[in-house]
Formats: structure tokens, C-alpha cells, sequence
């Protein structure tokens, strides 16, 4: 399933996670950005968030 | 892993195509012959008479007189106590009650068959609003409803019912969400949707018009009436889901006023259990939350299954009962429930999202992950036993259940 | 239940019970109020309304289809002014505008459900969470940028090859800036869309190549940032190998600069042979090398000016020194936000046949804790920023050391570097000139800065530059002009 990326063709279409001041910088240039509220994995739990991982959620 | 996301299509396809109809009434006994007299069926996980809240001794209490195994509330009090009385959870046996959720031999059933796969759940008749034996009412205006539930309402309901040949229950669901329904808290339209198909019938097999009178106006006074009917449903058509090996969707939900408990596709009946929260809520005039008996019921079953909480999107009123929300955020709930959720049902959909269908098959690893637990719209009961309804509200379904599903989830797959 | 008891029925009316009780709630809490209910006139209502005391024979003469506001209040003018209230809100229009709060997905999956043909995820949480959803945006066939840094090596390698395998592109971690079709990411510039394609394992390296490009006339195509480690034998360069590929069969590129620490040997040949296979004309500046071996078709640039100019195919010299610099000797310190732009003043100094230290030194550096030489120091680097913002955000981390190097006597000059754009702070410059017209000296030492902009950035480049030279400081068109400039200083005048 090896597809070759095809983001150079454009247009960007933005998935932000992290800081928002991101997500406004590309909003205000008209990029298609959605803003992620996001928080740590299970909480900030480590062994609930690597249990998560192997069972690959 | 592969092996769960297999595992869980294969559960969503038996829960997507699941056929619910409703083909019945019949008394408890001849619904589940394991059910014996002295044995009472409760909602939620488990749980001893010593650890049993106000309103779920206060029902317990009520039935045992209702049933004729005590001779008054103290003896039945002082039987209970005594160990004189097995309890269940409904959900052993095929079964589901709101709130307190009392089955015992001789009440009437609602009978839900999934001609898919052929397996049938039951659930007791709605009793109304006020002061009713599921909020923890036990006095003699509770009992007699409950009496002329079983001896008139209960067998005339199965008459017409039977005479129809079943009423199928999917695309009454789909109506009622299209008509403002979330089948938790609110069940306005599917109850007249319901009394409408079946008025005739009830007309044709009646054979007293007082009777017949007094039925119709029943159903036509209570609008939570289609409640009992959704949960039927619900359990009928997850009950097929159950103990698919690495299968991480939730099949029950479900609280007994002082636990919640869930049950999970891969590890079968076991039930994943944490102290219930309060809901947050709207009160009666004259009650506050001091009042409120912590969460209740296996109505929770219609949150499993996309409905209730996570269909508030076809129900903005409904929103308003989480306090500060504003109607035209009803949608948020249900698109976040769709973070926790595998997939939505396309049979049901949300005409003011979108037609967006209802979020379906909550995955304990998505629970886990976002830390977002179900929402469930809810009933708030007195905390004493035999007042009734004080309020409604949401309350979410506690964390712990998912994280200790999750950890005994992954050690069936030989991960830890 | 001894207060005053209103009633009013409004007959006909009916009102949503979720809508009335929320009403009742606010109404039972005005001051002097007992109990307040707003409810429709059904048996059930009137029976928990008379339970609750609120009830006189108005209200109880209420049908189902009737609304009924009821108060129970300390006085009779405590309830009426709360009928009054009840029924004023009541007959308030709702605001109807549905100005509820927008809703945020909280995962990356959610947020495809809205935006189902993203195809690129941005990602700044800590680094310890950071590559766990990359791994997520490249399984669903999103290509990643990697903001966080503080991921281990091994980790950002695993999922490379990953990444290599899935055919998906991962610039970062610690990848500052990209820019992708005409889009700056994080911190960078706006600049002209061109045919140069770069691509950088340092973000300010990028920021002031694509921005000197720009001020030349010329264009970007695409600046693909990679992260600082991409290049080290540990991760063995598979996204810089992929950006090149990316840009050797992009029709909008004519030419790929690349721009980096110098790597290992073997990820070297690797990076040379995938250019030479582009068949693209190739520039690399590889901070602080040594001249390699290089093939046909690439030129080998030692600054970031001269990698800018040879993207243009220009030679420009340096703009002469402005008179008045020259201070008789002394030493030069610099203090930069910016790494590259610290490495390539490095190189600028080191190859007049200075001697110069850092706290980041490149090849033939000392450290600093040589006692002698010009200090050039990267204030970006982790001992300056830990638990504070980058000074790219923050210009104050730079302000301390630079008030007291203004009133050192020993200093021929100070040598600054304002980096503006998205993601920096909204005006560097100012912050800048406010400290010096504070604290500079007329002994002092020359202030020699330049700025990494251009006039689409927000701060507008021209704009800062005014406000650098309006307090004295003297502004070179590039990076490495300021520090040629600040050579100038060490002259006799």
C-alpha cells in the first residue's frame, strides 16, 4: 500500500494538533485547517497509553 | 491489530443487522423460565441488598408485596435483609429494566424478537410518570398500576400485538429521530408513533371499551412510554454481539444506583464495575441535587446502541439538560460520541446533521485513548426510597470500567 | 412553606419542559424567591407543583395544555417582581443566531471524519506523544510535519522507515519550517512561489535562503524541512532522500538547493548520488563542511547568502560595510535566535582567519569555554530554553546579555539576527530597538543585525528594518553581511 505522497500537488488541507496559534496562522492565510483539541493519550496514563498502542487504536 | 478490527466489523454487522420487532407481552415466568419465584431481577451489574441504594430497596420492598411474598413493606424489608430473596441483574436473563428495573414471575414483558438471529430480549412496561415503582414508589397507588398492568394493560397489549403479527421497531426509531427523539429522555414521538400503529389493533381485540379506553389513554399520558420498548430493542440486538474473541465493543451499560457496570464483546459477561456518578442535571420544582440518587438503569442499553446521549443532535431540547448548553449545541455531544464510536448507523440518521447517522459501537480502546466516556442521558431518582422522579439530567459512564475493560481485554489477546 | 404564593396561567401556551425548567432554575434563584416553577398544567405537574408549595387556585385550575408560573416568594412584591422576571424571559426573543461554541475533534480520527481529505498533519504536542500521531497521520495516508522536538533518535528512525515504507512523507521532528505549494507551516515566510525546491534540516537555514531568494526576485517551489537529525547515520537521511525524490519529479522545480549539518560520510554519498540520479541542477550547503567530492551538476556553497545567490545564478558581492563602523579592535559577540544563522556567521568569521567560540561551534570552532576569541552565541539552543519560549517567540531571552553588552567598552561589535514570519513574535525589531535607545552607550559597540523576512510576513520586513535603523543599528541585507560588517568593526577607522 505503498502510495506516493502527493502533497507537493497542493492544495493543503491541514489536520493541526498542538498549538492552535498554528492552525489561526494557516486559517488566516485561507488554508482548509481543522484544529485538534487534543489532549494526552488515555490522560498522560504511560501504561494505559502503551497497552493503546500495541492494541492499535 | 488486524485481529480487532475484524473482530469488531464482525460485531457492528451483527449489531447493524440486527431486526428488532416487538411480537408480544407475556408474564415474566413464560418469558424466562429460569426465573423463579423469591428471585428479583434487577438493572445494573451485581450487587447485594447491604450495598442496593434507597430507591433500589424501596423497589425491591414494593415488589416483594406485589408479588405476595411479604405481607407488608417492613416484612419485606426485614425478608430482604435476611437473604430471603435472590438477586439478578436483568441482563443475566435476557432482560432489561429502567431505573431500579424490578422483574419478578408475574409481570408482564415486553417481548422484542431479533428475527435476524432469532433471539429475544424483554423488558417491563413503562409505568408512567410520577410516582412509579422504577424511581423506587412502593406505595399502594404504585402497586395497583402495577397490578392492572399486569391483569388488563400487559395481556390486552400482547393481544393486539400478536394480532398485528409484530411491530418492527427500526423504522420507528428512524422517524422518531427525524421528529425530535433521542429515545432516552425524550421518546414524544416514538410513543405516538407507537400508539398509532397500534390503536387499531388494541380497538380490534378489545373486548371492554372502558378498558380499551383506559389502555389507549395510558399509552397517550406518557410519553416515556416508548422507553421501555427502545430498551427491549437494545438488548435484543446487541445481545448477538456478545463474546466475539478480540472484540472491544461495548455491549451493556448499565447502573444499579450504586455502580456502573459494563460488559465488553471480547470479554464476554464479565462486568467491568466503578462507583456511579451523580448526573448532572435539571430539577423538579421543590428538589435540588442534594435530593438526587446517584445514576440508575439499564436504560443505558439505548446508549449503546447510538441512541440517548448519542443521538442528542436529533434532539436539541434535550441538550439544554447538561445546564449550560446552548440548543445549537446539541450536535457537539453526538460528534463527540462519534470520537468514541467505530461507526455510524446509516438506517438512522440525524436529519439537522446532515443526515448524519448515529455514532455506533463505542470501542473501549477509543474510550481509553480520548478520555471521553459515554454520555448518558438519564432519569434522576430520589435518593429515598418512594418519592419518585426529581429531575433529569446527563451523567457520563465512569472511566475506571473502560480502563479496567481495556487491561483484562488485552490480556485475553495475550497483551499486556 | 409560609411565603407568598403567585400564580399565572397562560392558556394555550405550550413550551418545551427542558426550556421551562431551565427558566424555573434561574427564577428560583432571584433573591426572596422560595420556589419558582414554570411547567405545562398536566395531572403529573400539578401534583409535584402542589407538592412543592407553589400552588393557589389559578395555577390548579391549569389544564395540559395550559403554562403555568408558579412562585412561592418571601413577600408578595418578592413574587411579583419575579413573575415579572418569569414572563419578561418568557417573552424574550431567543437569540437564534446558533453562536454555540464551534466543536473541536479531539483526535486525528475524529478530524477526518470532518476533513476527509487532509493530506497533511501538523504536529506540535510534546515530543513524547508527538510520533505516536505521526504514526497515526501516515497509517491513514496523511503525510506528517513534526514541530516537536525531544524525541529520541530511535524513535524518530523506526518511524522513518515506517514512513518510507507507506510512501509517506515525515518532515520533522524538530522540523521548524516547510513551506509546501505556496504554504508556510509553522515558522516561516511568506515568499513568491518559484522553481527553487529546497530542502533543509534546519529551520532558520531555510527561512533565510527562501528569504533572500525572495528579496532577489526570485521563488520557492517547495522548502521541505526534514528536522535537525534527519541526516545523522542513525536515521540515515530517509526523509531528506525522499524530499529529493519528491522534488526531482515535481514539474514546478527547476532546481534543488540543499541545506543541513554536515552528515556522516555514507548518508553524504547517499544524498549525493540521489541528486545526481534527480538529474535536477543541485546546490548544498552543508554548514561548516569541509569542499567534498562533489559530481557534476552540483555546486558545493559554504553560506546561506552564497546558496541563495547560486539558486539564482548570481554573484553578487557584499554590500560594503555603511562608514562609521570601525572601532578600533575589540571583540565581536553575537547572539543569535536563530542556530544556522549563529553556524553561518561561525563561517563567515572562522574563514577571514578569526578566532571564534560558541556554544554551538561548527567545524573548526572552539568551544566557549576558550577563554579568547569572538563568542557567537545560539540562544536557541536547549541550556537558553529550557522552561522559557524559544527567543524566536520570545526576544526577551536575548534581552539580559544584550543590555550588558551594550555597555561593554571591549566590543567591537554586537551582532543580532531578528527573524520574523509566521510563528515569531509580532515585532522583534521593536523589542529590539526599545533596549537599545534604553541602554546604548555613545562608547559602546556597533550593533550590526540583519533581518530574516520579507514584506508578505506579517511583521513586514521594511517596517522592522525602519524601526533597527531608526535606533541606530545597522542593517545588513543578509546574515552574512552583518557578519562581514561586524569584521569591519574590528578595523582601524
Amino acid at each position: 500500500m505503498s502510495d506516493k505522497s502527493t502533497l507537493l500537488q497542493g492544495p493543503l488541507k491541514v489536520i493541526n494538533i498542538g498549538l492552535e496559534s498554528f492552525a489561526r496562522d494557516l486559517d488566516a492565510q485561507g488554508v482548509q485547517t481543522l484544529h485538534v483539541d487534543w489532549t494526552p493519550p488515555a490522560g498522560g496514563d504511560a501504561k494505559l497509553a502503551a497497552l493503546l498502542a500495541k492494541l492499535g487504536s | 491489530m488486524e485481529l480487532i478490527e475484524k473482530a469488531n466489523q464482525a460485531a457492528l454487522e451483527r449489531l447493524l443487522t440486527g431486526d428488532p420487532v416487538l411480537i408480544d407481552v407475556i408474564p415474566a415466568h413464560e418469558a424466562i423460565p429460569a426465573l423463579e419465584p423469591g428471585m428479583i431481577l434487577h438493572a445494573g451489574p451485581p450487587i447485594e441488598w447491604d450495598r442496593m441504594c434507597g430507591p433500589m430497596k424501596g423497589a425491591i420492598m414494593g415488589i416483594a408485596v406485589l408479588e405476595g411474598w411479604a405481607d407488608d413493606l417492613g416484612d419485606a424489608e426485614r425478608r430482604a435483609r435476611a437473604g430471603d430473596f435472590d438477586f439478578h441483574p436483568n441482563h443475566h436473563f435476557d432482560a432489561v429494566g429502567p431505573m431500579t428495573g424490578m422483574t419478578t414471575v408475574s409481570q408482564p414483558l415486553l417481548v422484542v424478537e431479533n428475527k435476524t438471529f432469532g433471539n429475544r430480549a424483554y423488558c417491563a412496561i413503562n409505568e408512567g410518570l410520577g410516582k412509579v415503582m422504577r424511581f423506587g414508589g412502593n406505595d399502594a397507588e404504585v402497586l395497583d398500576r402495577l397490578r392492572w398492568l399486569k391483569d388488563s394493560f400487559g395481556p390486552a397489549l400482547g393481544r393486539a400485538i400478536r394480532s398485528m403479527g409484530g411491530l418492527p421497531l427500526k423504522p420507528i426509531i428512524a422517524r422518531g429521530l427525524s421528529m425530535g427523539d433521542e429515545m432516552h429522555q425524550r421518546n414524544v414521538a416514538c410513543s405516538g408513533l407507537t400508539l398509532r400503529a397500534l390503536a387499531p389493533a388494541l380497538a380490534d381485540t378489545a373486548d371492554d371499551t372502558a378498558e380499551l379506553s383506559r389502555a389507549l389513554a395510558f399509552i397517550a399520558g406518557n410519553d416515556q412510554f416508548f422507553l421501555n420498548i427502545a430498551m427491549g430493542l437494545g438488548k435484543a440486538i446487541t445481545d448477538p454481539m456478545n463474546g466475539i474473541e478480540g472484540c472491544s465493543i461495548v455491549t451493556a451499560m448499565s447502573r444499579n444506583g450504586t455502580d456502573f457496570g459494563i460488559r465488553v464483546s471480547g470479554t464476554s459477561e464479565q462486568w467491568f464495575t466503578a462507583p456511579v456518578e451523580m448526573p448532572d442535571g435539571l430539577y423538579f420544582p421543590g428538589y435540588s441535587e442534594k435530593d438526587a440518587n446517584p445514576d440508575m438503569g439499564d436504560s443505558a442499553i439505548v446508549e449503546t446502541i447510538g441512541l440517548g446521549g448519542f443521538a442528542m443532535g436529533a434532539s436539541p431540547a434535550v441538550a439544554g439538560f447538561v445546564g449550560a448548553g446552548a440548543a445549537s449545541e446539541a450536535g457537539h455531544f453526538t460528534r463527540r460520541m462519534g470520537e468514541i464510536t467505530v461507526t455510524e448507523n446509516a438506517e438512522w440518521t440525524i436529519p439537522a446533521m446532515d443526515y448524519l447517522g448515529v455514532p455506533t459501537g463505542i470501542d473501549i480502546r477509543l474510550v481509553v485513548e480520548t478520555g471521553l466516556a459515554p454520555t448518558i442521558n438519564t432519569g434522576i431518582a430520589h435518593r429515598e426510597p418512594g418519592i419518585g422522579q426529581v429531575g433529569a439530567g446527563v451523567v457520563r459512564a465512569p472511566m475506571p470500567c473502560f480502563t479496567q475493560a481495556l487491561t483484562t481485554f488485552a490480556d485475553t489477546l495475550g497483551v499486556s | 412553606m409560609s411565603g407568598f404564593v403567585l400564580n399565572i396561567v397562560r392558556r394555550g401556551t405550550y413550551l418545551d419542559s427542558v426550556a421551562l425548567m431551565r427558566l424555573s432554575r434561574g427564577i428560583a434563584a432571584m433573591p426572596g424567591v422560595e420556589e419558582a416553577a414554570l411547567m405545562m398544567g398536566s395531572p403529573a405537574n400539578i401534583e409535584i407543583m402542589t407538592d412543592a408549595g407553589v400552588l393557589s387556585d389559578a395555577g390548579r385550575s391549569a389544564g395540559g395544555g395550559d403554562l403555568v408560573i408558579a412562585i412561592r416568594a418571601e413577600s408578595e412584591a418578592k413574587a411579583k417582581g419575579a413573575l415579572t422576571e418569569a414572563e419578561a424571559q418568557l417573552d424574550a426573543p431567543s437569540s437564534g443566531d446558533g453562536s454555540g461554541e464551534a466543536w473541536a475533534p479531539r483526535t486525528l480520527r475524529s478530524a477526518l471524519t470532518s476533513l476527509p481529505d487532509a493530506n497533511l498533519a501538523l504536529i506540535s504536542v510534546p515530543g513524547d506523544f508527538a510520533v505516536a500521531e505521526a504514526r497515526k497521520a501516515i497509517r491513514r495516508g496523511i503525510d506528517a510535519m513534526i514541530f516537536s522536538d525531544n524525541v529520541a533518535i530511535e524513535d524518530e528512525a523506526a518511524l522513518k522507515q515506517e514512513a518510507r515504507e507507506l510512501g509517506r512523507l515525515v518532515m520533522g521532528p524538530d522540523c521548524g519550517t516547510s513551506i509546501i505549494a505556496g504554504t508556510p507551516l509553522a515558522f516561516a515566510n511568506q515568499v513568491p512561489r518559484g522553481t527553487t525546491g529546497i530542502v533543509g534540516a534546519s529551520g532558520t537555514g531555510i527561512q533565510e535562503v527562501t528569504c533572500l531568494i525572495a528579496q532577489m526576485g526570485g521563488g520557492i517551489s517547495h522548502a521541505i524541512g526534514v528536522g535537525g537529525r534527519d541526516l545523522k547515520s542513525e536515521v540515515g537521511g530517509i526523509s531528506t532522500l525522499m524530499a529529493i525524490d519528491a522534488l526531482a519529479s515535481d514539474e514546478g522545480t527547476k532546481d534543488i538547493v540543499l541545506i543541513a549539518k554536515p552528515p556522516g560520510a555514507d548518508v553524504t554519498a547517499q544524498v549525493l548520488d540521489r541528486l545526481s540520479a534527480g538529474g535536477k541542477p543541485a546546490i548544498i550547503c552543508l554548514m561548516g563542511s569541509e569542499p567534498l567530492q562533489i559530481p557534476d551538476g552540483i555546486t558545493q556553497v559554504y553560506t546561506l547568502r552564497d546558496t541563495a545567490l547560486a539558486a539564482m545564478g548570481r554573484s553578487d558581492a557584499a554590500m560594503k560595510p555603511p562608514a562609521g563602523l570601525a572601532r578600533n579592535g575589540g571583540g565581536i559577540l553575537g547572539l543569535f535566535s536563530g542556530g544556522t544563522l549563529c553556524a553561518e556567521a561561525q563561517v563567515v568569521l572562522r574563514d577571514a582567519g578569526q578566532k571564534v567560540r560558541s556554544n554551538a561551534p561548527v567545524a573548526g570552532i572552539a568551544p566557549q569555554s576558550d577563554k579568547t576569541g569572538h563568542l557567537l552565541l545560539d540562544l536557541g539552543d536547549d541550556e537558553y530554553t529550557k522552561g522559557r519560549p524559544h527567543p524566536m517567540i520570545d526576544p526577551g531571552v536575548r534581552d539580559a546579555s544584550l543590555i550588558e553588552a551594550l555597555g561593554r567598552e571591549d566590543l567591537a561589535a554586537i551582532l543580532l539576527d531578528v527573524v520574523i514570519g509566521y510563528g515569531a513574535h509580532d515585532d522583534p525589531a521593536g523589542h529590539v530597538a526599545e533596549l537599545v535607545d534604553r541602554h546604548r552607550s555613545d562608547a559602546g559597540p556597533a550593533i550590526i543585525a540583519s533581518i530574516t523576512g520579507t514584506e508578505g510576513d506579517p511583521q513586514r520586513r521594511s517596517s522592522q528594518m525602519a524601526r533597527l535603523e531608526a535606533a541606530g543599528l545597522y542593517v545588513a541585507p543578509s546574515n552574512a553581511e552583518a557578519a562581514q560588517w561586524a569584521l569591519a568593526a574590528l578595523d582601524t577607522g
